[in-house]
């Protein structure tokens, strides 16, 4: 028996019409987003470049922007349908009801975290970089994980970054720890610290747009994290969406859209030299 | 057992009467929480996010070390408002007309001080002040969220004493110069050790304040344990962690308020004999 639902149809048209055959899951998210025949989609608040552009993710410019349109279309929602709403990181792990199908803003999956809410498969994976500012002691510091270790760290607290540095770096002095990444640049512009520890996409436009010298001085080997650091999208625990946002996710990197993309917003870490830890 | 007389006998009445009243509405009020509240929708959820016992057990410890950060943040900045309050209130209280620019220092500091939210003084100084360029360790953000912080509640703390110092009689003062007393030794062994004792129970709420407060210095950079919290909170998407930060608050500022109240009753039993 089939209800009869004008979005569905819609949906099934525009893919048959027009999207082609990515677009054939169309169907699978009808009757499980918030609202019928629209896409909410939460990001956060502000929202940071290079991920969603000057803070606004309508435009569709940025990483996670256009990440969160590609997989909307891959869905089945063309780009009217989609609705942006604002959390911050503990409204969209709190328990209740979610204000949002999904949201992206950086959420690293990880074990604890996926015991709580749900994560879709992974949209990118990031190395961890370390940013010095130029003209400070630290500026030619080797990149080595002893040299290192002897720098005085700040990071935004509960960050992939942070656990990589409190566990595997292991620096002799304390860290402080921020907010966010904007209150880390501003200890680091002031000289409180004298490195950072941002994602690798972050750290690139970090030096390149907010800190005046700033400079990187490596990101680490992937294989050092306890986990590589992927991103997912979260979604409520038990969501009936998961199904079609990983679908639609596989689809984006199968067709080669989802590295398109991130060449786009991200460019690439190929010059950014490897950071030797056991030295 | 000795004969009560009439009277003796409605009172007990009444004192039983209202033993079973409290009894019976505390114990539907338990009842009502422990057996109610389970069976709301999202209880399973919220027990699991707010009060998971292997999340406490997990994160109890550091909580603990990170909480003895906020203990030294509160042990130097305590005395430092002390003097610096006590500073401000003698400054209000000069009468020599010469003195009259230390008269509209002291008020300007309290009316604008005491006008921007703790929180702000905090983020302006904490980092604007190193952000100057200051060489380190003077741009510890320990010592600048302290002289915020201390800033922020001696404008507070001033007008506790400005009020103790008003609240002495003048014939006290009046009492003390006809006895050859200069200005100012009137003030510290007349006025001063009168007002302050009066105050007590007032700058004990403020110990309370300035215990929770403290907390507010994680925001720029220091791992104290209101900062230790978030990042389990992050990293585990549970809130569990500030809940054990908020026992350990309640350890410590249990005992304190306990204190002020005692003080405040014995000091009202004093004043009434």
């Amino acid at each position: 028996m089939k209800s009869v639902n004008p979005w569905g149809a819609v949906s099934l048209l525009s893919a048959v019409l027009m999207l082609g055959p990515v677009s054939a899951f169309g169907a699978c998210a009808d009757g499980n987003t918030l609202h019928d025949g629209r896409l909410t989609i939460a990001t956060g608040n502000p929202a940071y470049a290079p991920w969603v552009m000057d803070d606004d993710p309508a435009s569709g410019n940025g990483f996670e922007a256009a990440v969160a349109y590609a997989v909307a279309d891959a869905m089945g929602f063309d780009a009217g349908a989609v609705d942006w709403v604002r959390t911050s990181f503990d409204e969209a792990i709190q328990p209740g009801e979610k204000n949002f199908d999904f949201n992206l803003q950086q959420y690293s999956i990880n074990a604890d975290r996926e015991k709580v809410v749900d994560f879709s498969a992974p949209y990118y994976t990031t190395a961890v970089a370390v940013v010095v500012k130029e003209g400070s002691e630290a500026q030619n510091v080797e990149p080595t994980g002893s040299a290192l270790r002897k720098l005085r760290f700040g990071a935004a607290a509960g960050t992939t970054s942070q656990t990589f540095l409190s566990s595997v770096v292991m620096p002799e002095q304390d860290l402080l720890l921020y907010d966010d990444n904007a209150n880390v640049i501003a200890a680091i512009s002031a000289n409180q610290i004298d490195a950072l520890v941002f994602d690798l996409p972050s750290a690139l436009f970090a030096t390149a747009v907010q800190i005046d010298g700033g400079k990187i001085v490596g990101q680490f080997p992937v294989e050092a994290s306890i986990e590589p650091d992927n991103f997912g999208l979260l979604m409520a625990e038990g969501s009936a969406l998961k199904a079609c946002v990983d679908e639609a996710i596989t689809a984006l990197k199968e067709s080669g859209k989802l590295a398109e993309i991130e060449s786009q917003w991200l460019g690439d870490g190929a010059g950014v030299p490897l950071i030797d830890l056991e030295k | 057992m000795p004969k009560l007389n009439r009277r003796q006998l409605h009172d007990q009445a009444i004192r039983r009467r209202s033993l079973v009243i409290s009894s019976a509405s505390l114990f539907a009020v338990c009842a009502g929480l422990v057996l109610l509240v389970p069976m709301a929708p999202g209880w399973t959820a919220v027990k699991n996010s707010f009060f998971n016992w292997d999340v406490l057990v997990k994160t109890f410890p550091k909580l603990l070390s990170a909480f003895v950060v906020d203990l030294k943040i509160f042990l130097w900045s305590a005395p430092l408002i002390f003097v610096l309050s006590l500073a401000i209130a003698l400054a209000r209280n000069t009468r020599r007309p010469a003195l009259f620019p230390l008269r509209l220092f002291g008020a300007l500091y309290t009316d604008v001080l005491r006008g921007v939210p703790v929180i702000l003084l905090v983020y302006l100084i904490g980092f604007g002040i190193p952000g100057l360029g200051l060489p380190r360790p003077y741009n510890s953000p320990y010592i600048w969220g302290t002289v915020a912080l201390v800033l922020g509640y001696s404008a507070y703390v001033a007008e506790v004493f400005r009020a103790g110092i008003e609240s002495v009689h003048a014939s006290q003062s009046a009492a003390a110069r006809s006895l050859g007393l200069s200005e100012s030794a009137t003030m510290r062994y007349v006025v001063l050790p009168q007002a302050i004792r009066r105050q007590i129970p007032a700058l004990m709420n403020f110990v309370i304040a300035l215990l929770k407060d403290v907390a507010l210095l994680s925001f720029i950079g220091p791992i104290e344990i209101l900062r230790q919290a978030n990042v389990y909170k992050s990293l585990m998407a549970n809130f569990t962690p500030y809940v054990g930060a908020a026992i350990i608050f309640l350890c410590v500022t249990i005992p304190v308020t306990r204190y002020a109240d005692y003080l405040l009753a014995r000091q009202r039993r004093e004043r009434s004999v």
